[in-house]
């Protein structure tokens, strides 16, 4: 049927251009990323005229980016781990019982994705501080603070997705698993959470993606030792130099874990914003 | 956000009423206060990160919050709607260039959902019938929105330079398009760069929401219109349009708010050196707070833009919603 | 982390919020400070060396040096210049700051006017050696006149003109004495086929930009504030000052347009280190980031900035990072101490050189160079022919409103725009009302 001439040209074409929309930064990424630093400084070549890994070996003494990489990967794990639990609860609540303020949660929660971050920012960080004085919990400059506030970040949106998910799995599953004696929160762990499995892995790349990508509240809430890569790798541009080449280098290198981790699960990832997204 | 649509076809008679009959004949004091249990910890972390701050947000958009004030808060003048006056007051500088950027985030939001969404329909489209390498150019194409935004922007921050950039060797060096270099960062080329830039990483989002829908028309539907004699656009037209109809809604709505509240595209394609032809909204009022310590207007100017936000939202989800209802 | 701590942490919030809402100050916590046994002192030192790591390797032995002589410990944080004042303005906001921080001194006397910070009145200033000791112009960017100051200086800088010898001396030019005989060399030194330029101009960055529009102005003898501190931004001696500077590209073509994006100063000292452009206006410490480059010290001179014929001899802000130390420290006593460390002659000189700064202190050498004549040069420059930035709180507003005018103005005769006085008037008029309406 769609095997026509037409359909195989206007295929040809839209890989052509979105191809090359997409592989040209790719590409110029990792060339100049293995350039020595006058030649980034020079006019562009699409050829690396002098390959060098130096890029590689000296980034991480540029900038403290082996820290900044913990930091990162602390965070946006811990972000993660929480955020998936805190939200499989509260799906599983709106998506199985009926109970009053239902609605209103899930409008409330749903309607801070809309908050403009600029707005909050300067008050949470207020927040934080008077929870430093009044109980010792320090959050301001430490990865804690970093976690809470991201994990909460992805949390509507995960909340929603899981929600459309465990709403397309047949209620008939719980009830059988009542049946079998298990409470509600048993037909959510043997049931619901298996069935719901790619959901589930969905709204967890999602979650790590949002904490290792966010930059504004990195660039307030992080001192020295709880930087981000997000903001760590501005780093690059000193008072003597931008360093051009160890900028590409170190996007590169940071990039690879979440690339990697999102394309093996894409497919998941595709299946959950469906649910989501279409019912 | 899209949540409303999502409030719609829960399936809300069917689930719950089965469990109502168990529960309390089981544990009737824990079912009722179950679901609750189970919002707690969202409910508790929204409130402390989101509603909370926000509400404080609003507080700060009524005081006189400048820097003679910021080291003792409590001292701080109440400012009535002094903010808010000086924030829309279109003949005066500040209120002047609220608007200019806010014009400028309107055009930014419009084209860079436009594009994204076309560009993601017509690769979803171009990749619906399977073919060799078809999963090969799917993951590929998924690369830009998997990037953390950083590492995207900041090549092409690196690739928009005039003299050492790709941009300007292609266009000029390997194409001969102008003998003139061009400027992408500054000017008034920098929202041309900002729009590239948006949709390099914004596109794929689309592709790959649209391409989840795609997958669940049957072929046969196809199959029958070809038997028709129902051409590729007609096609298009009359069964992928109308079948990826809610997917389009929601979409929409989230490229919308994503794009109009956009801040790492313009903080880090441009730094400190922001050209007026790429003040989007977020960073003109982040600007406003933490340049001019002037955090009182900066919240009022927030909360303004939220107000916006709100009411174009709803505004949507209303005639969306009523739409659906009637077709 | 556990959860437990975590849903505290939130419960607490929750129930507290009215106290958090407007509790700022009064309970502030220095960051550092640790109660009873030695003080520690938190110390947040901005990017002076080639990166924070460089920084970090000459700081250390001067804080441990400072350890040893009084037992009190210092955590050392360097911040990105990105991100200093950001971080300053939290610190400020939450009362959550360390005890002793670096500043640009041009913000000494909009820093002040928030009241975080401690006055060097007379006990504290005998507690760091006495005003006497400090350049009189550098302790004049403390803070604003007729106060006592919020911030002392620490590392001196001024602009200076570097010219490329080899090149001037190819075309049989003199360094320059006047604006006029700088822009007639910049123009023999141009030749746009070749890629080669007179000036390169950091014309994307708004700090370097509202600098020369100060400095240009004051050759004019034009101010920008008046005596009641209210923004005289549109006077004719600032107009024709921003618009001579403007001219560089515009009328006189010696900068290249692509300086319009260079969005710090480091880009067009990349250029002349590299030798595409004669002459850079820099402040001294381009020296580190010159030879890091590749050029060699004797190949360079320095000059002052010239004024034009007639006009004021102002080659210079007096520029340069101040300490302040934040009220809400615990340890007053540890940090003044510190101040006095840091500003004496033997520390002066140790960190003269890795930063390339000139001694704030009177009678003092300047470290950062071997070469007698650019020493004194700049010497010359910082003590008598420097004027401060205007020393009004809304000195950071102006920065940022006058800069970024300036940026637009480059911008538009980069992209082929021509802008004239009455653009620049109405510019800086703009720049103006927004000042007025923030303060």
């Amino acid at each position: 049927m769609r095997d026509t001439k037409g359909f195989k040209i206007y295929r040809a074409v839209v890989l052509a251009v979105l191809g090359l929309f997409v592989l040209v930064p790719l590409y110029v990424m990792v060339t100049s990323s293995m350039k020595p630093l006058s030649d980034v400084q020079g006019a562009f070549t699409w050829w690396p005229s002098n390959l060098t890994l130096d890029p590689f070996v000296d980034m991480w003494r540029t900038v403290p980016l082996a820290r900044y990489f913990v930091n990162s990967t602390i965070v946006s794990v811990a972000a993660t781990a929480f955020s998936v639990a805190i939200a499989i609860l509260a799906a599983f609540a709106v998506s199985r019982f009926r109970f009053r303020g239902r609605t209103v949660f899930s409008t409330t929660v749903l309607s801070t994705q809309m908050f403009p971050g600029v707005l909050f920012l300067l008050p949470l960080f207020l927040i934080f501080v008077n929870i430093n004085n009044s109980t010792g919990v320090q959050l301001v400059g430490t990865r804690l603070g970093l976690i809470i506030t991201y994990l909460t970040f992805s949390l509507p949106f995960s909340i929603w997705m899981l929600a459309g998910y465990f709403d397309s799995i047949p209620r008939e599953l719980d009830e059988a698993a009542l049946v079998d004696g298990c409470g509600p929160m048993g037909a959510l762990w043997r049931v619901v959470l298996p069935a719901a499995r790619p959901g589930v892995i969905a709204v967890a790349i999602y979650s790590f993606m949002t904490a290792w990508g966010e930059v504004l509240f990195a660039s307030v809430m992080t001192t020295e030792a709880n930087r981000t890569l997000s903001v760590g790798l501005r780093q690059y541009s000193t008072q003597t130099n931008v360093y051009w080449n160890q900028i590409m280098a170190a996007a590169l290198v940071v990039s690879i874990p979440v690339v990697i981790g999102f394309l093996l699960a894409q497919r998941h990832f595709v299946a959950g914003v469906t649910a989501g997204a279409v019912k | 956000m899209s949540v409303a649509t999502h409030e719609t076809p829960v399936t809300a008679g069917a689930t719950p009423r089965p469990k109502k009959k168990r529960g309390p004949d089981r544990r009737p004091g824990l079912s009722r206060s179950l679901p609750y249990l189970l919002l707690a910890p969202a409910v508790l972390l929204e409130l402390l990160i989101h509603i909370i701050p926000m509400l404080v947000g609003i507080w700060m958009s009524f005081v006189k919050l400048t820097k003679f004030f910021i080291a003792n808060w409590s001292a701080a003048p109440w400012a009535g709607f002094d903010n808010y006056k000086v924030a829309v007051d279109i003949n005066n500088a500040v209120g002047e260039g609220l608007l200019k950027s806010f014009g400028v985030t309107i055009i930014f939001s419009a084209v860079t959902l436009a594009l994204s969404w076309a560009l993601g329909m017509a690769a979803a489209v171009a990749l619906q019938p399977a073919f060799k390498g078809r999963s090969i150019v799917r993951t590929l194409f998924l690369v830009p929105y998997a990037l953390p935004a950083y590492a995207g922007i900041l090549t092409w921050n690196f690739m928009l330079q005039r003299d050492t950039g790709a941009v300007n060797h292609v266009l000029v060096d390997n194409l001969g398009l102008t003998s003139d270099r061009p400027f992408w960062l500054i000017g008034g080329n920098a929202l041309i760069s900002l729009i590239t830039v948006a949709v390099w990483k914004l596109w794929t989002f689309a592709f790959l929401t649209l391409m989840a829908g795609l997958q669940s028309i049957p072929n046969d539907v196809y199959e029958a219109a070809s038997v028709d004699g129902a051409g590729l656009v007609r096609q298009w037209r009359h069964i992928t349009l109308p079948s990826l109809r809610p997917v389009n809604l929601v979409l929409v709505l989230v490229l919308f708010l994503w794009t109009f509240s956009d801040f790492n595209t313009p903080y880090v394609l441009f730094g400190t050196a922001q050209p007026p032809a790429g003040d989007l909204i977020t960073f003109h009022i982040y600007n406003a707070s933490f340049l001019t310590w002037n955090f009182g207007s900066g919240a009022a100017m927030s909360v303004l833009l939220l107000i916006f936000l709100m009411i174009v939202t709803g505004a949507y989800l209303l005639v969306t919603g009523r739409r659906s209802r009637r077709a | 982390m556990r959860l437990r701590s975590l849903v505290a942490a939130v419960a607490v919030s929750a129930l507290g919020i009215s106290l958090a809402a407007c509790g700022g100050s009064d309970s502030g916590d220095s960051s550092g400070g640790g109660g009873g046994g030695d003080a520690t002192l938190t110390y947040w030192a901005s990017n002076q060396g080639t990166s924070l790591d460089n920084d970090k390797q000459v700081l250390t032995p001067v804080l441990e040096k400072f350890t040893q002589e009084t037992g009190v410990k210092v955590n050392l944080e360097v911040i990105g210049w990105n991100d200093l004042q950001t971080r300053i303005q939290t610190a400020i906001t939450s009362g959550q700051a360390p005890d002793v921080v670096n500043i640009g001194n041009t913000w000494a006397a909009s820093l002040q006017a928030t009241d975080a910070f401690l006055p060097f009145d007379g006990d504290a200033m005998t507690a760091i050696g006495g005003k006497d000791k400090f350049v009189p112009t550098a302790l004049a960017t403390g803070g604003k006149e007729g106060t006592d100051p919020t911030s002392v200086p620490l590392y001196g800088l001024a602009y200076g003109l570097y010219y490329n010898k080899a090149m001037f001396q190819q075309a049989g030019l003199q360094p320059p004495k006047t604006w006029e005989e700088m822009v007639a060399a910049a123009k023999k030194l141009t030749n746009p086929a070749k890629n080669q330029w007179g000036m390169a101009l950091a014309a994307g960055s708004y700090t370097e930009n509202v600098h020369f529009a100060f400095i240009n102005a004051a050759q004019n003898k034009s101010e920008w504030f008046n005596a009641e501190g209210k923004p005289t931004f549109t006077s004719d001696g600032n107009v024709q000052g921003v618009l001579r500077y403007l001219d560089l590209m515009q009328k006189d073509k010696v900068a290249n347009p692509s300086n319009a994006q260079y969005d710090n100063g480091t880009k067009a000292v990349n250029d002349f280190a590299t030798k595409k452009v004669a002459m850079v206006i820099n402040q001294n410490n381009a020296n580190s980031s010159i030879v890091a480059n590749g050029m060699k010290p004797g190949e360079y001179g320095v000059v002052p900035f010239p004024a034009p014929a007639g006009g004021e001899q102002v080659a210079s802000h007096v520029a340069g990072i101040n300490l302040s130390i934040f009220k809400t420290t615990k340890n007053k006593d540890a940090a003044l101490k510190f101040v006095k460390y840091m500003t004496d002659a033997p520390t002066q000189t140790t960190l003269g050189k890795p930063f390339a700064s000139l001694p704030v202190l009177k009678d003092a050498k300047p470290a950062f160079t071997s070469d007698a004549a650019e020493a004194a040069t700049f010497s010359d420059i910082y003590n008598t022919k420097s004027k401060p930035l205007p020393l009004v709180p809304a000195e950071d507003q102006y920065e940022s409103t006058v800069g970024k005018a300036m940026n637009s103005m480059f911008a538009k005769i980069a992209t082929g725009g021509t802008v004239t006085a009455d653009e620049v008037k109405a510019a800086l008029k703009t720049a103006e009302d927004q000042v007025a309406a923030s303060s």
